[in-house]
């Protein structure tokens, strides 16, 4: 435990991840001897761009005049009263591109011009780090090849159209099992073929150190951003900050910002999928066990030979086996709680939200939305604040066979 | 004789009868279960040394020809615990040294220590595990190093000469030199600074130096020859296996004779 509790005061003091990549036992960077210099180069690139004003401003003018930020905090008033709780919504599906991965991709997009890169690649799930990165690279003039499992093409379709017009070549991964870890596999079987000219703009939180720290950084404006503008509106924290958990980074670019405040409970929403079975859900933190995928040590879902196990989520982009070394450690040390909202439960909170709010999320933040619903049954009159990380156009195609099925 | 001398020593009579030693690369269980032992006995005789490929689900490193048998084998239920129990009922034990080619992660669910002995058990002389960078192999390296187990370490093409002097330090059993900057199975040439790399490799390895990924034919040996000591053939062995091939003649084949 007390490995635990100083892993967690050395993670608030900003001292992780350390210099090997670690949050505590977590992290690290499992990779070919290959692909060694160029993370290397990476990380050296890191430490000195990110600091730098030079880097900083660009960013920041590109986030406010390019991606629309800040993003707006919204209060929730007929949520709230249907579900008992305040319920304020960070909305990450206002930010160009419509979800949070566009601050990750454009961040890289500037880090990688910085470095030289000749090209891009790119994994995707829900196809909405693919239209980021797509677009961060237009934008930049980079060219860029996202990966993309031949599974998630057909769910995703509408995000394939908008990755090609954005000039983005789009591969389909008919390998593996064909959704997203499949896709970084390819993605990083092309890294390792080419790994000083092209760039991995990878989506989330995982992968070798540095990613993990990289795109925390780069999303932890959404945090950043929620607890200025929570603070101006009601003059205090909330009680507590949902998010969703996939890989993370929505989760963690939230979460952030908060982990010092200990009296704002975190809690993380896994997909749950049809259940706790292994293989019917994709609950890396509450269901997994330490092993090493994509690079880093964290928590997996795997069998007891150390085989990855297939994942389900009716959402793409939570559809991962793996999950950031970060919340590992945050679920470890007990600071972050994990739980998880079932596919009926998301798509339940899908409906609420259209009907309630006028607003349609994409199904990986529905299942935070769901997690709401959970905790204000549990805390009414409360104060809770969800990260929509994303809108959920992307989904119809899922929708249609399941909420629009149901209906005349 | 340590089990990674044993190695090293396979590699070194091979060149005493001047030819390059041949490292042949088989995934267990693949075409099949039942033709694992008879595939591994045939392949050990025309071999020097033998990896036998532990399969995972997420082989980064592979190209399509492993990733297909990887697969193939996984669907057949080949596991870390199935192979090692083939090889220990291997009577008697093959003369030519044996070493599994694992990612890490099903090494880590075996568990470290239990699969140190299990491996000693089964007559396994060392281990190559290609998501696994010597600066994160701390572990393992200690664990197989105290039982004289080899951990077989890669350097590659992109690997700056510092970090490679500290991985020729490291390096039990043979040095696994890549000869591309990317995945298994590619056929390439070979290009004259790809050469010139291997030749200071060579001359930073204490132990034999052995080229890997990609090397399919007696072309690609013959530029090799006298840069390194070994070579690693593997897409193109299970390919051939895949065929229905007989991977001994093949071996053999390979050989051939030369001039110095």
């Amino acid at each position: 435990m007390s490995t635990n509790s100083e892993a967690l005061q050395a993670l608030i003091a900003g001292r992780l991840p350390d210099s090997h990549g670690r949050f505590g036992p977590y992290g690290g960077r499992y990779v070919p001897e290959t692909l060694i210099p160029a993370l290397e180069r990476l990380a050296d690139g890191v430490r000195t761009h990110l600091p730098a004003s030079e880097f900083r401003q660009a960013f920041a003018r590109e986030l406010a005049s390019w991606v629309g930020r800040p993003t707006a905090l919204t209060y929730a008033g007929r949520l709230s009263a249907e579900w008992g709780a305040h319920i304020w919504l960070k909305r990450e599906d206002l930010a160009h591109t419509g979800a949070h991965k566009i601050n990750n991709a454009l961040g890289q997009a500037l880090l990688a011009q910085r470095l030289g890169a000749r090209r891009i690649v790119a994994e995707t799930g829900a196809g909405q780090h693919g239209v980021a990165s797509a677009a961060a690279c237009a934008r930049l003039g980079l060219p860029c090849t996202v990966y993309m499992g031949e599974i998630d093409m057909e769910r995703q379709a509408p995000n394939v159209g908008r990755m090609r017009l954005l000039g983005a070549t789009v591969v389909p991964v008919t390998a593996g099992d064909r959704t997203l870890r499949a896709a970084i596999d390819e993605a990083l079987r092309d890294w390792v073929s080419d790994p000083l000219g092209t760039y991995y703009l990878l989506g989330s939180a995982v992968g070798p150190h540095p990613y993990p720290y990289l795109v925390r950084e780069l999303q932890a404006v959404i945090g950043r951003e929620a607890r200025a503008q929570f603070q101006e509106a009601a003059g205090r924290l909330p009680d507590a900050v949902i998010a969703c958990v996939g890989g993370g980074s929505n989760a963690i670019g939230m979460f952030h910002e908060f982990v010092a405040d200990h009296d704002v409970e975190l809690i993380g929403i896994e997909a749950g999928g049809r259940g706790a079975t292994l293989g019917g859900n994709a609950a890396t933190l509450s269901f997994g066990r330490p092993g090493v995928l994509h690079g880093s040590y964290s928590l997996l879902l795997q069998n007891a030979d150390g085989q990855i196990e297939e994942t389900h989520s009716v959402s793409a982009g939570l559809d991962y086996p793996g999950v950031g070394p970060e919340h590992a450690l945050l679920a470890q040390s007990g600071r972050v709680r994990y739980r998880t909202a079932e596919d009926t439960q998301a798509l339940e909170a899908v409906r609420a939200l259209c009907q309630l709010e006028g607003i349609l999320p994409a199904l990986e933040s529905a299942h935070a939305i769901a997690g709401a619903k959970v905790w204000a049954a549990e805390h009414a009159g409360g104060t809770v604040v969800v990260c929509l990380s994303g809108r959920g156009d992307k989904d119809m195609p899922t929708l249609q066979q399941t909420l629009l099925a149901e209906r005349p | 004789m340590s089990a990674h001398e044993r190695i090293s020593a396979a590699i070194r009579t091979a060149n005493a009868r001047g030819e390059l030693a041949l490292v042949a690369y088989l995934t267990a269980g693949f075409p099949s279960r039942e033709r694992f032992r008879a595939d591994l006995s045939r392949i050990a005789a025309a071999a020097d040394v033998v990896e036998i490929g532990v399969p995972f689900t997420d082989p980064m490193a592979d190209g399509v020809t492993i990733q297909r048998s990887s697969r193939a084998a996984l669907a057949q239920g080949v596991s870390l615990h199935w192979i090692l129990a083939e090889l220990e009922s291997m009577q008697p034990r093959l003369a030519t040294p044996l070493l599994l080619m694992s990612y890490l992660n099903p090494l880590l669910a075996f568990g470290i220590e239990s699969l140190v002995t299990a491996a000693e058990r089964a007559g396994v002389a060392g281990f190559i595990v290609p998501d696994l960078p010597f600066d994160e192999g701390d572990t393992l390296h200690a664990a197989l190093s105290a039982r004289g187990l080899a951990l077989v370490q890669m350097v590659t093409p992109v690997t700056t000469e510092a970090r490679l002097t500290q991985i020729c330090t490291r390096s039990r059993g043979f040095l696994y030199a890549v000869t591309v900057t990317g995945i298994t199975g590619r056929s390439t040439g070979v290009p004259a600074e790809v050469v010139g790399y291997l030749d200071i490799v060579r001359r930073y390895a204490n132990v034999p130096v052995c080229a890997g990924f990609g090397i399919r034919g007696r072309e690609q040996l013959e530029q090799l020859r006298g840069h390194v000591d070994g070579v690693v053939i593997g897409s193109a062995l299970v390919e051939l296996l895949e065929r229905g091939g007989d991977p001994a003649e093949w071996l053999q084949s390979l050989r051939g004779t030369h001039s110095d």
